[in-house]
């Protein structure tokens, strides 16, 4: 592949071409599959359809300059803000529950005297395994009322039968489909770094008789932060284009509208209804929210985190 | 991230019955009770699952939720000779993308984190984050974009469609460099490099193998993130042969709101697609080098 390269390695640097070289097929695939999308996208939104006369002819349709008309339309519509506002809520409700979960479950397991900690660890990572798609569709039945086994316990308690896919409630019903996908992953992650933690750091905390409770909130968590910090992010982009779970339980009820969130608007605008334009002024628009969100959290806390430290 | 660390902490034995815990003390029944709650909250879909997927098409909305039915090797054919076998194809088709997905991702993966962690050339820093950045770019925001711009060479609707999109993963990039800079150290290349070896073969006898455990993290990711995509596919495939299988549920999830008699096919297919995955998690798992996402491998 590179033996022209052999004259100058045997000086024990590698030739100035190599490196290059080696990141080419990521730096190809990079600016195929994500600068020029993106750029497409933002082209896209730019432009619009002018049909002039009936619209029937051949050179009815044309591709025309629109300037920020699409972004203006799209910043008016009440759909999308709608469909904001409701990821919004959505995240507020969904990151504090799956990622204090997590934690609970995380520092429970890495207390001493916790029996069938490992089947308990496998069981609530399980989900991780299955598809967002597959998820919605287990929970979509088991809201069904027919199906759902809260009918029947409910039933044995002399209360109203629940239906969480009417009204208000299908919100949490889809929340709760992300928190139980969620939840495991993170687990994992912050359990598998609090196992890195030297054990002796508890040792002498322990022997000044410090409770496992005082362990956790004093010592534990302060060192799980970056971890915490790096779930959170992950989390948030997630959350920000939501499409999947609501647009399975869609199939099951009609409390959903086909613009939900933001995601499922663009996807209605691009393929149900042909409008690329908006759909591509759209896209750009949740993208750049979705970087300035993540970034912009990145910078806060890592200025409450470590406001000293020079990484 | 250039202070070279020859040994990487090993976590083969997670189990939590390590050194930390003090023989012969008491259970600690709280939070025993609190994880077990957490586990049967994660069991109760697929316990659910495997009960219906053996109950006919009218005893699932009739009897009790977890009670099984005596029909799962009816369900099992019908779902099997369902438009002649398609189930099995969108199964293969899933294993396709997943499996090439993640091998050739791992690799790409793997030689631009090697690059990355162990040569020193201008312009090192900003090929990095501006790689690296592409992980905040929501992928789901991609997707259309990518499908108008395969739309236009005419490549939607094929399997290329799926799979090249696939092969960049700007955190397997993150994970290889990290791996890297831990697992293979620079005095092994200075000797092969000594000894005349071409920087192709370095990378390819020397390296690769010492990064193979954090290749095969890499690899579990991107399987189980390309596994688990449905709007690419459904964006990108309108034939449905060719269809992964989380495309091809859904399908007849929406087929089965006129045909009801297509749920038990819907309820064994989603049974028979959780398995594969669950199986590759519990063989998989010793080789899982999750420290490396939570940042407990120092390059």
């Amino acid at each position: 592949m590179s033996t022209a390269v052999t004259g100058r390695s045997r000086r024990g640097t590698a030739a100035r071409g190599v490196p290059y070289l080696f990141l080419a097929p990521a730096i190809v695939l990079f600016a195929l599959f994500l600068l020029l999308p993106i750029g497409y996208a933002g082209y896209l939104s730019l432009r619009k359809v002018k049909v002039s006369g009936l619209g029937l002819g051949r050179n009815s349709r044309k591709e025309i300059f629109a300037g920020l008309e699409n972004y203006r339309t799209a910043l008016a519509d009440p759909e999308l803000w709608g469909s904001a506002g409701r990821v919004l809520l959505y995240g507020l409700t969904l990151l504090p529950v799956m990622l204090g979960l997590a934690l609970l479950f995380a520092l429970l397991l890495d207390r001493p005297r916790v029996r069938l900690a490992r089947f308990s660890r496998l069981a609530i990572f399980l989900p991780y395994a299955v598809p967002g798609l597959i998820a919605s569709m287990l929970w979509g039945f088991l809201y069904l009322p027919a199906v759902s086994p809260f009918t029947d316990l409910a039933g044995w308690l002399g209360l109203p039968e629940p239906d969480p896919l009417t009204g208000g409630s299908v919100f949490f019903a889809i929340v709760n489909i992300a928190v139980w996908g969620g939840v495991g992953f993170n687990m994992i992650v912050l359990f598998t770094s609090l196992r890195a933690i030297p054990g002796e750091i508890y040792e002498s905390a322990r022997l000044d008789g410090c409770t496992e409770f005082q362990l956790a909130v004093r010592i534990k968590i302060p060192l799980l932060l970056p971890s915490l910090i790096m779930t959170t992010v992950f989390s948030l982009i997630a959350t920000l284009q939501v499409f999947t779970e609501p647009l399975t339980v869609r199939s099951l009820t009609n409390s959903i509208s086909s613009t939900w969130t933001p995601l499922m608007k663009i996807y209605r605008d691009a393929f149900a209804q042909n409008d690329i334009y908006s759909a591509a002024a759209s896209s750009v628009l949740i993208a750049g929210v979705t970087l300035v969100v993540s970034f912009g959290f990145l910078r806060l806390v890592q200025r409450q985190a470590f406001g000293g430290e020079d990484r | 991230m250039t202070a070279l660390a020859t040994s990487v902490p090993v976590h083969d034995d997670v189990d939590p019955a390590g050194p930390r815990r003090r023989p012969g003390r008491r259970t600690a029944w709280l939070p025993t009770a609190v994880l077990l709650i957490g586990a049967i909250y994660c069991l109760l879909p697929l316990a659910w699952v495997a009960a219906a997927a053996s109950k006919s098409g009218s005893s699932l909305f009739t009897t009790f939720t977890f009670a099984p039915g005596g029909d799962l090797l009816a369900n099992f054919r019908e779902m099997s000779g369902y438009g002649g076998g398609v189930y099995w194809k969108w199964l293969l088709n899933s294993l396709l993308y997943a499996g090439v997905g993640g091998v050739l991702s791992a690799f790409v993966s793997g030689l631009s984190g090697y690059t990355l962690a162990k040569f020193r050339f201008p312009g090192r820093g900003v090929i990095f984050n501006v790689l690296l950045a592409g992980v905040l770019v929501p992928g789901v925001t991609l997707a259309i974009p990518q499908y108008l711009l395969l739309a236009e060479v005419g490549m939607t609707d094929t399997y290329w469609a799926v799979l090249l999109p696939n092969i960049l993963s700007p955190y397997g990039i993150y994970l290889a460099r990290i791996y890297a800079a831990a697992a293979v150290p620079d005095t092994v290349l200075e000797a092969a490099r000594t000894d005349g070896a071409s920087e192709g073969r370095i990378f390819g006898r020397v390296a690769l193998p010492m990064m193979l455990p954090g290749l095969v993290t890499v690899f579990l990711f991107q399987f189980v993130a390309v596994w688990n995509n449905f709007l690419l596919p459904f964006v990108m495939l309108s034939d449905d042969d060719k269809f992964p299988v989380t495309v091809g549920l859904f399908t007849l999830l929406n087929q089965g709101q006129a045909a009801p008699a297509l749920y038990s096919v819907v309820i064994i297919g989603v049974l028979i697609s959780v398995i594969p995955l669950i199986a590759l998690f519990l063989l998989l798992q010793r080789y899982w080098r999750l420290d490396l996402v939570s940042g407990s491998v120092k390059g």
